[in-house]
C-alpha cells in the first residue's frame, strides 16, 4: 500500500520552551491518508511535533516555533493564519480522555455549533449520531445521549473525544498517546478503531508502545533528543531500521 | 531504647496529639456557646416590648371631626388632648404631678399610635376600643425584670408612686408582652422603646446591592482576564501582588479613602448608603477576585486544550466551558465577600453613616443607617433598652451573615466537581 501523497510537510522545524530547544531542524513527511506513528522516549519532542501541527503549541507563552509546516502545501507556522480554522480541519485527541463536563449529545454537538455546520436540529442529531458511529461508540450511548459525557469509562470517554474530533469533519486527526490512560480492552477498540478511521482520515499517532506503533501505523518516526533519526515504513523500521539507535529503542536498550 | 518503648511512645504521642486537637475544638465550642448565650440572653427582650392596656373613646366631637370625615382630616386632626385623656382614665390620679408620672408610664408615641389606630381603622370612629400603647422604657425594662426596683427612691427614675400604679396596672392584667414590631419597621430614636433597626436594614440592603453590583462584575473580569487573557510577565506579576496586598489593606484605609474622594473630591452625599457601597465595593473586590482566580484555575487545563483543539476561540473557551465552570466557586467567594462588607462598620463611620438618621431611606442616595454601624451607634447609649436593642440587632446581623455563609457552602457543595 504504497501511498507518495504527502499531506503534511515539516521542514527545519526549530521549538524553543524559553531557553530550552525541545526540537531541532526537523524534517518529517507525513502522507495523506496513512497512519503515522511517532515514537520515541520521554521528552524527546514527539508531543512537541504533533502540537505544533494544529498549533496548540501557541498556549504556551515561552513556546517558540520557527520554520515550516505545510499542510496540502499551505503555510501554517505564521502568525497571520486563523488557528480557529486550522484546528477545524486538524483534530487533536489527548493523553487523558478530556470531555467536557456535558452531556454525550453537547460534547459532540459542540465543534459543530461554533463552526455553524449544522442548519438545524435534524443536521445536528445526524452529525452526532454519523460522529458516535464512525468512533464506534454509537451502540454503547445511544439511549443515554443526556447524560453525562464524564460518566462514561475511560475508554468510552477516550472514543468520545475521537468522535467529538471528527465532529466537525477534519482531513487530520493528531493523537497523543491516546491509550496510555485505558486498559488493554479499552486499547484494542482505539486500535481497531484507528484502523477503520484511517480510510478517511490522515492520522498522526504519539505512542510508547512499539507493538501499538506496528500494529495500527504504516509509516513510524522516531525522535531522540528533538530530533527526528529515522523516518521509514513501520515495516522497515521495526524489521530493519537503519539506525543504530532506532535499533536500540525498539529492541528496549533504552528509553 | 528497644523496639517495644518505642512503639508504645509513638502510641502515645499519637494520643497526645489527638487530645490537643480535641481540646482546641471544645474551647472554641465554648467560646461561641458563650458568645451567642450573651447575645441571646441580653438580645432576646428587644422583641418583645411592654404595652398598657388603654381604653381610647375615638369620639367626632372630642376630635373634632364630622359624623364621616374624609381621611385628610383623620391625618390633620389634633388627637393630643383625645390622648390625654384616655390616658388619665387608666388610673384614677390626683393633681398635675400625678398625672405627669401616670403620662410618664408611655412612652411619647402615644398620640401617633392611637392616630394610626383610626387611620388603619377608621370604622373605630364613635366607638370605644382598647389599645395597646406601649410603655416607656423604664416600664419596658421594669416588666422584662431588668430594672432594680428594690434601690431606694432616691435613685430611681421609677418613683413609689409610679411603682404602685404599675403593680396595680398589672394586677388588673392591662400590662402585656407583645411583639415588637417596632424593631423592625421604625428607624432610630433616642427612645429606646420607639428605635428600631427598620433604616439600618434598609441602609444596608441597599448598601449591599450596590457593592454587590459593582464588585461582581468587576472581580469576574479582572480574574478572567488575570487568569486567561494576560501575558505572563511582570506587569501581570506586579498587579497580582498589589491585588493580595489590597485584600489585607485594613477595612478603616478604604473608609479614608471614600471620605476623601468619593465625599471629598465627587462631592457625593455624606452617609449614604451609595457611597458606602462604592466605598465596600473597593474593599470587597480583592477579595473576590482572589477565590474567583481560584476557581478558574481549578479548572482542569485539559477542558480548556479541548475546546480549543476542536477549534472554540480563546474567549469561547472561556466563556462557554472555563467561567461555566468555575461559576459556582466565584459566587461562593463572591458571597462571603458581601457578607463581610455586611458586617463592616470602620469605613462606614468614616463616610459619616454613624450620623443619627430617624427616617428610613426610600433610595440609596438618602442618609441612611447600616446594621453593624447601629450595633456600635446603640452600644454607646446608656439606657437598658439600648442595651438589649444592640444584641437584638446583633442576632439580625449574625442571622443574616450566617444565610449568606450557608448559601456560600451549600453552593460550593453542590455544584463541586471532580474531574
Amino acid at each position: 500500500m504504497k501511498n507518495n501523497k504527502i499531506k503534511i510537510k515539516s521542514s527545519n522545524l526549530n521549538v524553543h520552551y524559553g531557553e530550552k530547544q525541545a526540537l531541532f531542524d526537523v524534517d518529517l513527511d507525513i502522507y495523506d491518508k496513512e497512519v503515522t506513528a511517532l515514537i520515541g522516549p520521554s521528552g524527546c519532542g514527539k508531543s512537541t511535533f504533533i502540537r505544533c501541527i494544529n498549533r496548540m503549541n501557541d498556549v504556551i507563552d515561552i513556546c517558540k516555533v520557527e520554520g515550516s509546516i505545510t499542510i496540502d502545501d499551505e503555510e501554517i507556522i505564521d502568525k497571520n493564519l486563523d488557528v480557529v480554522g486550522l484546528r477545524e480541519k486538524i483534530g487533536m485527541v489527548f493523553q487523558k480522555p478530556n470531555p467536557f463536563p456535558k452531556s454525550i449529545y453537547d460534547n459532540i454537538s459542540y465543534g459543530p455549533t461554533i463552526h455553524g455546520l449544522a442548519e438545524n436540529k435534524t443536521d445536528m442529531d445526524e452529525i452526532v449520531e454519523n460522529s458516535l458511529k464512525k468512533a464506534a461508540l454509537w451502540n454503547e450511548v445511544k439511549d443515554r445521549l443526556n447524560e453525562a459525557g464524564t460518566g462514561l469509562s475511560g475508554g468510552q470517554q477516550q472514543r468520545l473525544c475521537i468522535a467529538r474530533a471528527i465532529s466537525v469533519n477534519p482531513q487530520v486527526i493528531l493523537m497523543d498517546e491516546p491509550c496510555s490512560a485505558l486498559d488493554p480492552i479499552a486499547t484494542a477498540k482505539i486500535e481497531e478503531l484507528i484502523d477503520e478511521l484511517k480510510k478517511s482520515y490522515t492520522i498522526v499517532i504519539v505512542t510508547h508502545s512499539m507493538s501499538q506503533a506496528v500494529r495500527v501505523s504504516q509509516r513510524t518516526g522516531f525522535f531522540h533528543l528533538g530530533k527526528i533519526i529515522e523516518v521509514d515504513t513501520t515495516e522497515k523500521i521495526f524489521k530493519n531500521p537503519g539506525n543504530k539507535m532506532t535499533q536500540d529503542y525498539i529492541t528496549g536498550r533504552f528509553g | 531504647m528497644n523496639k517495644e518503648q518505642r512503639l508504645k511512645k509513638r502510641h502515645n504521642a499519637e494520643k497526645r496529639f489527638k487530645l490537643y486537637g480535641l481540646t482546641s475544638i471544645l474551647l472554641a465550642i465554648f467560646f461561641v456557646i458563650f458568645l451567642l448565650n450573651a447575645i441571646f440572653s441580653k438580645g432576646s427582650g428587644a422583641f418583645l416590648k411592654t404595652t398598657i392596656d388603654v381604653e381610647v373613646n375615638f369620639d367626632a366631637d372630642t376630635l373634632e371631626l364630622s359624623e364621616s370625615p374624609p381621611l385628610e382630616d383623620l391625618e390633620n386632626t389634633d388627637y393630643y388632648e383625645l390622648a390625654i385623656d384616655s390616658i388619665l382614665k387608666v388610673k384614677k390620679v390626683n393633681g398635675l404631678t400625678e398625672e405627669k408620672l401616670l403620662i410618664n408610664l408611655f412612652s411619647p408615641d402615644y398620640e401617633y399610635e392611637i392616630r394610626n389606630f383610626l387611620l388603619d381603622n377608621p370604622k373605630a370612629l364613635n366607638q370605644t376600643t382598647v389599645l395597646k400603647l406601649t410603655a416607656s422604657d423604664d416600664f419596658d425594662q421594669l416588666h422584662k425584670g431588668n430594672y432594680p426596683r428594690e434601690l431606694p427612691e432616691e435613685r430611681r427614675r421609677i418613683n413609689n408612686f409610679q411603682l404602685n400604679l404599675y403593680d396595680e396596672l398589672v394586677n388588673e392584667g392591662k400590662v402585656n408582652k407583645i411583639f415588637n414590631s417596632y424593631l423592625f419597621t421604625k428607624g432610630d430614636s433616642r427612645n429606646p422603646e420607639l428605635a428600631g433597626i427598620g433604616g439600618a436594614l434598609v441602609g444596608s440592603f441597599f448598601t449591599i446591592v450596590i457593592t454587590l453590583l459593582l464588585s461582581f462584575p468587576i472581580a469576574i473580569a479582572a480574574s478572567v482576564y488575570l487568569e486567561e487573557f494576560a501575558p505572563k510577565n511582570k506587569i501581570t506579576d506586579f498587579i497580582e501582588i498589589n491585588i493580595n496586598n489590597l485584600a489585607a489593606v485594613p477595612s478603616i484605609v478604604f473608609g479614608l479613602l471614600g471620605l476623601g474622594i468619593l465625599l471629598g473630591t465627587f462631592h457625593l452625599p455624606r452617609s449614604t448608603p451609595l457611597v458606602a457601597g462604592i466605598t465596600l465595593a473597593l474593599m470587597t473586590l480583592p477579595r473576590i477576585i482572589i477565590p474567583c482566580r481560584a476557581s478558574l484555575k481549578a479548572v482542569p487545563p485539559s477542558i480548556r486544550e479541548g475546546a480549543l483543539a476542536i477549534g472554540a476561540s480563546k474567549v469561547q473557551s472561556v466563556t462557554h466551558h472555563v467561567l461555566p465552570l468555575a461559576i459556582p466557586g466565584t459566587l461562593s467567594g463572591t458571597i462571603i465577600g458581601l457578607a463581610q462588607a455586611l458586617g463592616e462598620t470602620a469605613p462606614l463611620i468614616l463616610i459619616g453613616m454613624v450620623a443619627f438618621v430617624v427616617d428610613i431611606p426610600s433610595i440609596p442616595t438618602d442618609p441612611s443607617a447600616s446594621l453593624p454601624v447601629q450595633v456600635y451607634l446603640w452600644s454607646e447609649q446608656a439606657e437598658r433598652g439600648f442595651v438589649e436593642k444592640t444584641s437584638a440587632t446583633i442576632m439580625v446581623l449574625l442571622s443574616f451573615l450566617i444565610t449568606l455563609n450557608f448559601i456560600a457552602v451549600y453552593l460550593r457543595q453542590k455544584f463541586e466537581r471532580k474531574w
